[in-house]
């Protein structure tokens, strides 16, 4: 197996009394889409916002491509190559679409102290925004204002921009949120199709998305990891099945 | 791709009309006898330089600053203290201005960037505040009651800034050429990060923007542009005092700018027309003529989100829908 791309040790965070992240290991090589599961509550968002550095872990350890980002700021984690989409979609969203990802493709290409000359008309800022909004089936949606898109399509759009910087690890929070069965499978299509060309992290409450498109789950429980396997292996897991599954059985009732 | 728009619609027609209008202007004063007109529009150009330069920070940044009359007050008394001291040449006292409204929305802004939402406006205000005391307290300056100048900012022989046509045209053109240098900035790579940053600033820093420093440079940028107003402002007056930073003067500019239509290029320059006619026609028929723009003011926030320039678009469209195609 090739050394990992991402490799969290130890990694733990708490708010006053309550644990949020704790003692959290795991280690994703390159190619892999690994899914992390769990109830609500058990840490998931903490969990992110700490790998993509919104806040960070009070102890523990977080490497990316060999490199200790423990402590790296959010800006500069995105230019080392980690991108996030996030769970609540954020984006500009009295901009056009193609604007929101040409500023995620800006955010790449050097500093922006540039005054005079047109962004909209440099082909170096427009094209690979095109290409990423391509790749996401939102190229006819361009030039439309971002906030008169559907929910499902904003859900790409954010796709769309993690993409455009051309990052080597996805760190994906819960893309499937709020989408009806037909967009979940549009998305779930595209992420099968990404997955080909990029490292991904999915957060997901899709428990169906998630084992279809999973090479590797882990499961947080309460800010713990309770397992970390293959699909199969993750099913047939009999802690799993108490703490969550069991939890799922327990709120059919 | 949505169709073309015109560049005959409503709103640009009022803009052309309105450019040409000011250029014209002292053509009017001439023919008409009315020194006065000349007088306040002179004073409406040097306002609308100071709306122009907040708009950039407030409407295109979204930074809510309300010490932005500072730079008034900074650039004026650049003028005025030079002047005193008997350093006439425009070309010593402008660049002065300009660098020492650099240097203070360099610091301002450093420490209240820092800070968010009501913060931010009340430290923008608290060091707006600072000046406003510190320079009341100068005796030499004038202190409390001003600074009369003498002899306005002296450049070439062949520009005479106590020729009131001269000067208006001076103003204009700074004025235009301020509108111009936005409309560039906006449309840049570093006006697009701005614009990002009022839009979302924690997805602007997530896809790995450093944004404090951009937003610095606007407001430094902002500074400039109205340190070089007050600069005019203080030439146009040949007098200076404390109270052009004081914090209802930043409110002023801020009504011109929410008046006019934040985060439009033009609409600046509407309000201040607006908000200055306005007071002058009412202050006209009563002193307590603040009645009547409150209720205005409340109508635009209410109604038209968008200012003047945001109605006339809308209009616009309306007019466009109904005609016959």
């Amino acid at each position: 197996m090739s050394a990992p791309l991402l490799e969290v040790g130890h990694l733990a965070k708490r708010f006053g009394g309550i644990v949020a992240t704790d003692d959290v290991s795991f280690a994703i090589p390159p190619g892999e889409l690994h899914a992390l599961i769990g109830p609500n509550g058990a840490g998931k968002t903490t969990l992110i916002a700490q790998l993509s550095g919104s806040i960070f872990a009070d102890s523990g350890a977080i490497r990316f491509a060999g490199a200790d980002i423990t402590r790296l700021p959010m800006q500069k984690r995105s230019h080392i190559g980690l991108a996030r989409s996030f769970q609540i979609t954020s984006l500009f969203l009295n901009m056009s679409v193609l604007d929101n990802v040409a500023l995620a493709v800006q955010a790449h290409a050097g500093h922006s102290f540039s005054f005079w000359r047109n962004a909209r008309a440099e082909a170096a800022l427009r094209e690979p925004a095109r290409e990423a909004l391509a790749r996401v089936g939102l190229a006819d949606r361009a030039e439309r204002l971002t906030a008169s898109l559907s929910h499902g399509e904003h859900r790409l759009l954010e796709l769309a921009m993690a993409l455009a910087g051309q990052p080597r690890l996805l760190l994906l929070d819960e893309p499937m949120a709020g989408l009806g069965p037909e967009e979940s499978a549009r998305m779930v299509g595209m992420l099968r199709a990404l997955k080909r060309d990029y490292t991904i992290l999915l957060v997901e409450h899709d428990m169906e998305a998630v084992f279809a498109l999973a090479d590797r789950i882990s499961v947080l429980v309460y800010g713990r990891i309770i397992a970390t396997g293959s699909p199969d292996e993750i099913r047939g897991n009999q802690q799993v099945r108490e703490a969550y599954l069991g939890d799922a059985e327990t709120a059919h009732a | 791709m949505p169709p073309k728009t015109s560049l005959l619609t409503l709103r640009n027609i009022v803009v052309a009309l309105l450019l040409i209008a000011l250029a014209l202007l002292p053509v009017y004063a001439q023919l008409a006898g009315d020194r006065f007109a000349l007088t306040l529009f002179t004073r409406i150009v040097i306002m609308a330089l100071a709306a122009v330069s907040l708009n950039l920070i407030l409407g295109f940044g979204g930074m809510m600053s309300f010490g932005h009359a500072v730079y008034l007050g900074i650039g004026g008394y650049a003028v005025g203290m030079l002047a005193k001291e008997g350093v006439y040449s425009g070309f010593v006292q402008w660049p002065v201005a300009i660098l020492a409204s650099a240097l203070f929305a360099l610091v301002i802004g450093a420490l209240s960037l820092r800070t968010r939402g009501v913060y931010f406006i009340m430290i923008t205000l608290a060091f707006a505040q600072m000046a406003y005391y510190i320079f009341a307290g100068i005796a030499r300056y004038g202190g409390d009651d001003g600074l009369t100048i003498y002899k306005r900012s002296q450049f070439i022989e062949a520009l005479n800034l106590s020729d009131k046509v001269q000067f208006y045209y001076v103003c204009l053109v700074i004025l235009f050429a301020a509108i111009y240098l936005v409309y560039r900035l906006i449309n840049s790579r570093f006006g697009m990060v701005l614009q990002g940053v009022r839009s979302n600033e924690v997805r602007m820093r997530a896809i790995g923007f450093a944004t404090y420093r951009y937003k610095l440079t606007a407001f430094v940028i902002a500074g400039v542009l109205c340190g070089l107003s007050g600069a005019l402002l203080a030439n146009q007056a040949d007098f200076v005092s404390p109270s052009v930073m004081y914090w209802t003067r930043s409110g002023d500019l801020i009504i011109m700018v929410v008046l006019g239509g934040m985060g439009t290029v033009i609409g600046p320059v509407m309000g201040a027309i607006a908000l200055l006619v306005l007071e002058e026609v009412l202050s006209g028929f009563t002193e307590y003529w603040q009645i009547i723009l409150g209720p205005l003011l409340l109508l635009v926030v209410l109604f038209a989100r968008g200012g003047i320039d945001g109605l006339l678009a809308t209009l616009g469209e309306r007019f466009t829908l109904r005609r016959p195609s």
